[in-house]
């Protein structure tokens, strides 16, 4: 019974990482370019596949593809948001119309993301093998490529974490997410420094997209379920913060687990209900400002 | 625009008006085949836009369940459509779409922007899930098979439907409930001081809204003839009252019933040749319309008048 349970938990934390790291991304687009942006589960479908074409086609390992993925995915979240939402930000006459219309232009996005991978790759399921052999500790088993996902996931948003406390770019990043006009006042450049944030909101997605496909299938329309996972564990970490989102993803990757082993149909719905029960209890989070 | 101009537009737009109808009512006579199928198609996105309009147009709020009321409908008409005759079904449907928008209204407009609009898009995905969970584990079996109705008594219905949505809408925006929606979506706080009750007219208009985006469903549903929750619950119907809404331009009542006309069209003459590349242009045009045409075609044919006329905007 202890070992079933200790199990479901490790489980959970697997799958936690990633969602930590996707939700981490959501939360910098949101929380400081202000773009809900509803195409972040489709980044997380580009890196997964482009991980999978590097892998079976060119033989590249996925864990080097990372650093390849990464960047690219980086540069364009970056242009992205100085054409298309830089554009918007300006013409909005307030930032609640900016906050609409942008959800609505990163709607348009996903569909056309998502098109253009359904008419290259189809409705077809894609994956590959790579570490898919067990790894023990004690009397458990797990698969090592879980294990690595989770390594890195952790990695990666330490680093982050660091980077955003530590240096003077994580500095006018946190100056931006507080007040955009005050800190363009401050001297910072805050059409740059809004665009650098949703490319690595982006690179994070994508990121994230690498390693899920080391573990799980790889299709075209997989990115919407993770962006609602994001968005899910967004408002339970509270909106705008960092830290918020990286516990918040292990809190629903455990809640999904647990769901999983009670009753694998209403693993979605049991995220819905929380999300429900979050939004009219306690809208800003658990790490959020009031 | 003068007192002289109104009065002599007033007859010229009721009779334009009763001669579309007249022409819509009269259209299984002299066009048969595809004609009225595709109309019942067209007409069924200008009901569920207008919709959306009442509510989201003047408070601003971001309604995206649209797809939820529309499924309510259609699994209305799944259960009920064989014991009970068709107007009452639909009489249901609307009924229980109403009930649904109250709920969800009373619980979550309290929330604000982008929040409301998250949780509205939740309510589509839930509903589906919990369908999905109770019919494969309940009752054993996953979708469903509705009557058939004629493609004429379908798009009969559906135009009644249409024309009770327009008059609902124009009775709305023409009451002292629709000044206080508009002034909701001015300054909320402003319009609560005034003495308007705000939840109170954002609920009930919220779900009045719902109404006939419940009824048409639940008679797309017979044309359909086989459902299940991926059918009913589908997230794009969500999006596309809006997209159609924001490309009419929301300010008026006659740019949605235009914008919806003209992208449901596309939509069917596109999707049976180029399935792929529909949603492809749906979200190129969705992201061009919320860059260069923010006030919608309308707002566009406007602009263009008064560079024509040097004019004032007409009114609507």
């Amino acid at each position: 019974m202890i070992i079933r349970i200790l199990n479901i938990v490790i489980d959970g934390l697997l799958m936690g990482g990633i969602y930590a790291l996707i939700a981490m991304g959501l939360s910098l687009q949101y929380g400081v370019a202000r773009v809900f942006n509803i195409a972040h589960g489709e980044f997380i479908m580009i890196g997964a596949f482009a991980t999978w074409l590097m892998y079976t086609v060119l033989g590249i390992n996925p864990l080097l593809s990372l650093v390849i993925v990464g960047p690219i995915i980086l540069v364009i979240g970056f242009l992205l948001h100085r054409t298309l939402f830089t554009s918007l930000r300006i013409r909005a006459p307030n930032p609640g119309a900016y906050e609409a219309s942008s959800m609505l232009a990163s709607f348009g996005l996903l569909f056309i993301i998502q098109y253009i991978a359904l008419s290259i790759w189809g409705n077809a399921t894609r994956g590959y093998t790579y570490l898919a052999v067990p790894f023990r500790i004690g009397e458990t088993i797990f698969a090592t490529n879980r294990l690595v996902t989770l390594a890195f996931a952790v990695g990666i948003g330490l680093a982050f974490y660091l980077f955003l406390t530590y240096t003077r770019m994580g500095k006018a990043i946190r100056a931006a997410a507080q007040d955009p006009a005050a800190a363009g006042l401050m001297g910072i450049n805050i059409n740059w420094v809004l665009a650098l944030c949703f490319g690595l909101g982006a690179l994070m997605a994508g990121i994230a997209g690498s390693l899920t496909s080391m573990c799980f299938p790889v299709y075209a329309t997989m990115g919407l379920n993770y962006t609602i996972i994001a968005i899910i564990v967004v408002v339970l970490g509270g909106l705008g913060s960092i830290p918020g989102s990286f516990i918040g993803g292990f809190i629903i990757g455990l809640i999904g687990s647990i769901m999983s082993y009670v009753q694998p149909g209403l693993a979605v719905a049991s995220y819905y209900l929380l999300f429900i029960i979050l939004l009219l209890v306690r809208p800003t989070g658990i790490l959020g400002k009031k | 625009m003068n007192i002289a101009s109104v009065i002599s537009k007033k007859p010229f737009l009721l009779g334009l008006v009763g001669l579309i109808l007249l022409l819509l009512a009269t259209l299984p006579f002299y066009a048969t085949g595809y004609t009225p199928i595709l109309m019942t198609t067209i007409l069924m996105y200008i009901i569920m836009t207008v919709s959306w309009v009442i509510f989201s147009g003047p408070t601003g709020y971001i309604s995206l369940a649209s797809a939820a009321f529309f499924g309510v409908g259609i699994y209305t008409m799944a259960i009920l459509g064989k014991a009970l005759p068709l107007p009452v079904v639909i009489a249901i449907a609307g009924a229980a779409s109403f009930l649904v928008a109250l709920l969800v209204g009373a619980l979550t407009l309290r929330l604000k922007g982008i929040y409301f609009a998250i949780f509205t898009f939740g309510l589509v995905v839930l509903i589906k899930e919990v369908l999905l969970y109770w019919e494969i584990n309940i009752t054993g079996t996953r979708g469903r098979f509705v009557v058939l109705e004629s493609n004429e008594t379908v798009y009969y219905v559906m135009l009644i439907l249409f024309v009770l949505t327009m008059l609902v809408a124009y009775f709305i925006q023409h009451s002292k409930l629709g000044l206080a929606l508009r002034s909701i979506g001015e300054n909320e706080e402003a319009a609560a001081h005034t003495g308007v009750n705000v939840t109170m007219v954002k609920v009930i208009t919220y779900a009045i809204s719902a109404i006939f985006v419940g009824a048409s469903g639940a008679i797309m549903a017979t044309r359909w003839t086989y459902i299940d929750p991926y059918v009913a619950f589908n997230p794009i119907l969500s999006f596309m009252p809006v997209l159609m809404a924001i490309f009419g331009g929301v300010g008026t009542l006659y740019g949605p019933v235009i914008g919806a006309s003209m992208l449901a069209y596309l939509q069917e003459v596109l999707t049976t040749r180029f399935p792929y590349y529909y949603m492809l242009i749906f979200g190129a045009v969705l992201i061009a319309v919320i860059l260069y045409l923010p006030n919608g075609l309308v707002g566009l044919v406007q602009r263009g008048w008064k560079r024509v006329s040097g004019g004032q905007i007409a009114s609507t």
